[in-house]
């Protein structure tokens, strides 16, 4: 835009050398030169700056300033949305940039958290498996199964006077079970109510909070203290258990912790009655290996409960216990002590020790804990999917719960052609499986002839932006952390990025914050497109941060996220409505913006050009100096606003039932060159009109009076006129939401163009400060002239009628995408609006394992050795024993 | 979070502080009026608009057409007076030159003369600041400080009065029309006052004050191009003189383009001219002092009636009558081309 600026001067200051060459040489008899000016050039020279101050509207100030009052604006708007503000914690959304609204239109990629962004972080037990029986589904009468709601008879847990109101369980068959005193279901809650290293808190009589390690062990624990068998206390020795209402000590003989190679965790206690008993949970997989050959029947029916359950996506755990002999325990705790005492290769030796016990176990049952996705997860994530969203997954988490949730919340799903995960050791593996699983997507983009390839060869190096490529069907990508930090090296980077950008979805799972920052970095470099990270805790700052747009969860884990981000809400499915709704309204409103303030500057620059023409190229303006002044600061400044802080062209609820109206944004369709070329030429074309209409009007020819009609002043009153009113019917024509403040500003600013045009051409104006107000009498005497306005209409009409007609035939003729929606709209909108459709939940089938644990080294050691452990206050420090903080997760890496 | 079992989030309950207020401002549901461009509204508007543009567009050709108008470039009719002009030596010699033409019908109604110049760009920057609105008020200002120069003051310090470029280039070529009779010739009565805008005549010039114009201008020189000093620009009318001059004033109010005509004087309509100038022979007996040639301009003088939309210009008449037949065949191509796509959209949906 500047070049053509320099382009305009320069023709100009051409003509004006020309001229003064031509004609003002010969002019000099009424106008001589000015002093120092002693040839044509250099008078063409000096014009040449002359235009430059006189153009340079075309790129006004007053852009920047409207640019970010409205950028202000709709940031106040994400603020005061109730549709983002969260009741429970008080939380509403808030814009903590104002500068990136309009981004938020053009999202192509979003990074996403797992823990606490997806999921809240909160575990539920939710189906269990005891003795070969499944319990947790609600069947009706004719024994179909119901979706559990809201509304569904809760169990009432009445009868026990410890149960966590809390807790919701909805199948009654296992509250009979317990109370009729089955022995497999007693022994399976009494295992969850033993086997754990969660440590108890009693602040109130029957107030009982768990301090879990994992979220997932609180969850067992309460589900077994609401059945009846409720973890009251513990000590180092001791664990105080209340059962069905009769308190029992158990001796707590040894604790076999947790570790991820173990995948299981086991403790040794002798009963009040004094049997010596091993109680044992862990990963199906493992545990199965341990058990003994007389349960196998039941095995098999608990593998179909487990993958019953893995199939909605719940975490499963699988229980068993182990009565020990009195003399091999006493030998083995000897032994134990030992090893646990010995200086070389202990944790070995423990190892051994634990395998050693940890066998011919007696299967209990299984559990079902439900991660909980936060509200609205898979049906936020559908829309943006729709939205052609490509969502990525950075997970500290386990590559299984981390599909577990990808299934969970619609992100993976069965329809899906493939989902490759990329777990190589080696460089070389990792560049296999990349290669294999783009091969497999777009056979072609291995051959020559493709254009990434082409484009490759011909610049040694690399192309700086890897242009969209469409895969042959919907494919998911999984890569762990170890594989990652392969595929992120410099040599394997294109290839990851290639193959990944080809993917609907993408989950990286045991990543460190590091790679997750890496991996945003990455696509940044590599694609031109907005990314977007959202996420809840520290781990997730690198990743905001690198991320064009950061959004923070303002949730449980503390304030990092939040405020290392630029938007923040409460919850993850209020991303949908800030990025459809807020975003897309933002981005159009700033393109509209755009194009008209280019547009109408167009209009009014481009006149002083042609001008030049037939003013011997002598820098001579069109206007009135205070209308140049005010044109940009008062005439057009508040109608221009009101359009970019009101206009919607479909309401929120249509933007968010149409997802695909997002992706114009995403392929910046609205304000691009091709646009800004189009406003230009409209601009040019308004602003011939604007000169010749009045032009051609005013030559040659007289008043109605018969006094002389073309003198300068009564053109520029004439030419100022007709443009502000064509750029006032042109907003009006721009504008599709027209509010009460619309219409104020509009013809606001219209009178106020005539009351301040009065007021300067006043007689009293011009006798008061006579050199500022040249322009007396103006006003009065040229509009009245009959002529004039018939030139001021012509110039309308010549303005806005081609445009509307060449947006209307645009519609018929080759609607855009997001046209033929709003068309849709308008035809949906003659009919009741649809209920907001319900969406389908989950999906069953496909093996999912997944088990239930932190990835940390459980506290089993720290109970054991009784440090921390203070009876009275439990928890005096409860640092270490955080539960869920992502951090220490991480570490472990 | 501890209030999360006893929080029920209800919409439209009170809410806690910094729940933001639920307004339609604040939440973006401001009524409004949503226009959309369908079919039958541009229509309607190509339509309406076309037939309203044809029928101003007629109505302004008729009326310019109604309009006489005779113009007579002169430059080259008074070759000689030319000549003498192109040498500035010559100022202070005298040259008449006579056009005569001959008026087959009788122009009715108000007549004006004009002189119109080509080639002369009194729109040129520099030229359009070159004057003292200040000092045209009769005030006593230091015109030194205004955009006059070069024409501010002589080498001696004298001022000019008026000053700028402007002034000094006043069109000063007298023209006076005689009606030919058989044996005699008659002098068409003509108005030269009242052809200015009242605003100009009243507000913007002012002659300073004294007791008699001489003196007021006492100190300052005429511009250098002039042949009288200001204040005897009408020695006849009291009112018309010094800066109050309509001729002066007229040529102040500098023209937007490089071709124009100025209004210059108005047929008295008495006795033979009651109903504006009889058909017959007419000479105009031209003073010729302003040269044109050094700068390749012309010189017209025009005599014309007026009507209600101005002057004889057809321009804007041609223009309503294009667009309006553009709007119209638009609206056509329009109705066409919906009237195919809704053709084939029916024909898809069988």
């Amino acid at each position: 835009i500047f070049a053509f600026l320099a382009l305009m001067c320069l023709i100009l200051a051409i003509g004006n050398g020309i001229w003064e060459y031509d004609k003002g040489y010969y002019f000099q008899v009424y106008l001589p030169w000015a002093e120092g000016v002693h040839s044509a050039s250099y008078s063409g020279f000096l014009m040449f700056w002359s235009y430059v101050i006189i153009l340079n509207t075309v790129v006004p100030i007053s852009l920047y300033v409207s640019v970010e009052i409205i950028r202000l604006g709709n940031s106040f708007y994400i603020d005061w949305d109730r549709k983002m503000y969260y009741p429970q914690n008080d939380t509403p959304a808030q814009a903590r940039t104002t500068t990136l609204n309009e981004e938020l239109g053009q999202i192509k990629y979003i990074f996403s958290d797992k823990t606490g962004t997806l999921t809240q972080n909160i575990m539920c037990f939710n189906k269990c498996s005891i003795n070969g029986k499944s319990y947790g589904d609600v069947y009706d009468m004719s024994g179909q199964r119901i979706e559990i709601n809201e509304n569904t008879e809760k169990v009432d847990f009445s009868y026990n006077q410890l149960a966590d109101p809390k807790f919701s369980f909805y199948d009654h068959s296992l509250v009979e079970a317990v109370k009729l005193g089955d022995v497999p279901t007693h022994r399976f809650f009494r295992l969850l109510s033993l086997c754990h290293t969660v440590m108890p808190e009693e602040k109130k009589e029957g107030n009982l909070v768990y301090q879990a390690q994992s979220p997932d062990e609180g969850a067992l624990v309460t589900a077994a203290r609401n059945f009846g068998f409720v973890f009251r206390a513990r000590t180092p020795e001791t664990i105080t258990v209340v059962e069905m209402g009769e308190t029992k000590v158990y001796k707590l003989l040894a604790i076999l912790d947790f570790n991820n190679v173990r995948k299981r965790m086991s403790v040794i206690v002798r009963s009040p009655e004094g049997d010596l008993t091993l109680y044992c949970k862990g990963a199906d997989t493992i545990l199965y290996e341990l058990l003994d050959s007389s349960c196998d029947s039941l095995k098999e029916e608990t593998t179909e409960h487990l993958n019953e359950f893995a199939g909605e996506g719940l975490r499963t755990l699988v229980v068993a216990y182990r009565n020990l002999n009195e003399d091999y325990f006493q030998d083995w705790i000897r032994r134990h002590h030992e090893a646990s005492t010995a200086l070389e290769g202990r944790e070995d030796k423990l190892s051994e020790l634990y395998e050693e016990i940890e066998k011919d176990l007696m299967l209990l049952g299984a559990t079902a804990i439900e991660d909980k996705l936060q509200d609205g997860v898979p049906q936020t994530i559908e829309t943006l999917a729709k939205a052609n969203i490509k969502i990525w997954v950075l997970t500290g988490d386990k590559q299984e719960t981390a599909m577990n949730i990808g299934y969970s919340c619609n992100l993976l799903y069965d329809d899906m052609e493939d989902v490759f995960i990329i777990e190589g050791s080696t460089s070389e593996d990792v560049l296999n499986e990349l290669r294999n699983a783009r091969k497999k997507m777009k056979p072609d983009s291995f051959l020559d002839s493709d254009e990434i390839n082409i484009q490759f060869e011909k610049s040694s190096k690399k192309p700086k932006m890897i242009p969209d490529e469409q895969a042959n069907g919907v494919y998911g990508l999984v890569i762990t952390g170890h594989s990652l930090a392969y595929a992120l090296e410099a040599n394997l980077e294109l290839e990851l990025v290639r193959t990944a950008c080809m993917c609907k979805v993408v989950i990286c799972c045991r990543v460190t914050p590091l790679q997750k920052a890496q991996v945003v970095e990455l696509v940044k470099k590599y694609k031109k497109a907005v990314t977007l990270a959202i996420g809840d805790g520290a781990n997730d700052v690198s990743m905001i941060k690198t991320a064009h747009i950061g959004v923070g969860i303002s949730g449980q884990e503390g304030m990092q996220a939040v405020l290392s981000s630029d938007f923040s809400f409460a919850q993850f499915r209020y991303l949908q409505r800030l990025l459809l709704v807020h975003g897309r309204w933002s981005y159009i409103r700033m393109c509209k913006f755009l194009k008209y303030f280019f547009y109408k500057n167009f209009a009014f620059t481009l006149v002083h050009f042609w001008y030049g023409f037939f003013s011997g190229f002598s820098a001579q303006t069109v206007y009135d100096e205070w209308f140049i002044t005010l044109y940009n600061l008062v005439y057009t400044s508040l109608p221009v606003l009101g359009m970019s802080l009101f206009d919607q062209d479909v309401d929120d609820r249509w933007s968010m039932l149409f997802p695909q109206l997002y992706v114009p944004g995403q392929q910046n369709l609205y304000f691009n060159k091709v646009v800004f070329v189009k406003c230009m030429l409209q601009g040019i074309y308004s602003s011939l009109i604007l000169f010749f209409i009045p032009y051609g009007a005013m030559y040659n020819t007289m008043r109605s009076d018969g006094k002389a009609i073309a003198d300068y002043q009564s053109f520029a009153l004439m030419a100022q006129t007709c443009l502000l009113i064509v750029v006032s019917v042109q907003i009006g024509l721009d504008t599709s939401y027209w509010t009460v403040v619309n219409q104020f500003f509009i013809w606001g600013s219209l009178s106020v163009y005539f009351a301040i045009t009065f007021t300067m051409y006043s007689d009293g104006m011009y006798l008061i400060f006579t050199a500022s107000f040249p322009f007396v009498g103006t006003a009065r005497n040229t509009l009245g002239q009959p002529s004039v306005w018939l030139a001021i209409f012509l110039s309308i009409t010549l303005c806005v009628l081609p445009v509307v007609g060449y947006r209307f035939l645009k519609g018929q003729l080759k609607p855009t995408p997001s046209e033929k929606v709003l068309l849709k709209i308008k035809e949906a909108k003659k009919r009741p609006p649809p209920p907001s459709p319900k969406r389908r939940l989950r999906r069953t089938s496909t093996r999912r394992s997944g088990y239930a644990f932190s990835h940390q080294h459980g506290f089993g050691a720290l109970i054991m050795s009784g440090r921390n452990m203070r009876p009275k206050s439990p928890f005096a420090t409860t640092g270490t024993f955080s539960p869920n903080s992502d951090k220490h997760k991480h570490k472990g890496l | 979070m501890k209030n999360k079992t006893s929080f029920l989030p209800q919409e439209g309950e009170a809410c806690t502080s910094r729940c933001p207020d639920n307004t339609a401002f604040k939440q973006q549901k401001l009524p409004a009026w949503k226009p959309q461009l369908t079919i039958a509204s541009v229509l309607s508007t190509f339509f309406l608009i076309g037939t309203f543009c044809l029928a101003v567009g007629v109505c302004l050709i008729l009326s310019a057409n109604s309009v006489r108008e005779i113009q007579i470039d002169y430059s080259d009719k008074c070759s000689d007076c030319s000549k003498l002009r192109e040498n500035s030596s010559n100022w202070y010699k005298e040259c008449h030159c006579s056009v005569n033409f001959t008026l087959k019908e009788d122009i009715l109604g108000d007549v004006f003369m004009y002189y119109g110049l080509q080639n002369f760009y009194q729109n040129h920057r520099r030229y359009v600041i070159s004057r003292s609105d200040a000092q045209l008020l009769g005030r006593n200002v230091n015109i030194q400080k205004s955009y006059c120069a070069p024409f501010t003051t002589y080498r001696n310090g004298t001022p000019m009065a008026p000053c700028g470029a402007i002034a000094n280039s006043m069109f000063n070529d007298t023209i006076d029309l005689f009606y030919n009779l058989k044996s005699y010739a008659i002098e068409v009565p003509l108005l030269k006052t009242g052809n200015s805008w009242w605003t100009d005549k009243n507000v913007k010039f002012r002659n300073p004050k004294s007791y008699n114009l001489s003196s007021a201008f006492a100190g300052t020189a005429r511009p250098p191009y002039w042949q009288k000093p200001v204040y005897l620009l009408d020695e006849e009318d009291e009112r018309n003189n010094g800066y109050l001059n309509d001729d002066f004033i007229i040529w102040m109010r500098v023209s937007a383009f490089a071709t124009f005509r100025n209004l210059y004087r108005r047929v008295r309509r008495v006795a033979l001219f009651a109903d504006g100038l009889p058909a017959g022979n007419y000479t105009f007996r031209i003073s010729y002092n302003f040269p044109v040639t050094k700068f390749k301009g012309r010189k017209h003088v025009i005599l014309s009636t007026v009507v209600w939309s101005g002057g004889s210009n057809p321009f804007l008449g041609i223009a309503y009558v294009v667009s309006g037949t553009a709007a119209t065949l638009t609206g056509f191509v329009i109705t066409a081309i919906h009237l195919k796509l809704r053709k084939k959209k029916t024909y898809f949906q069988k």
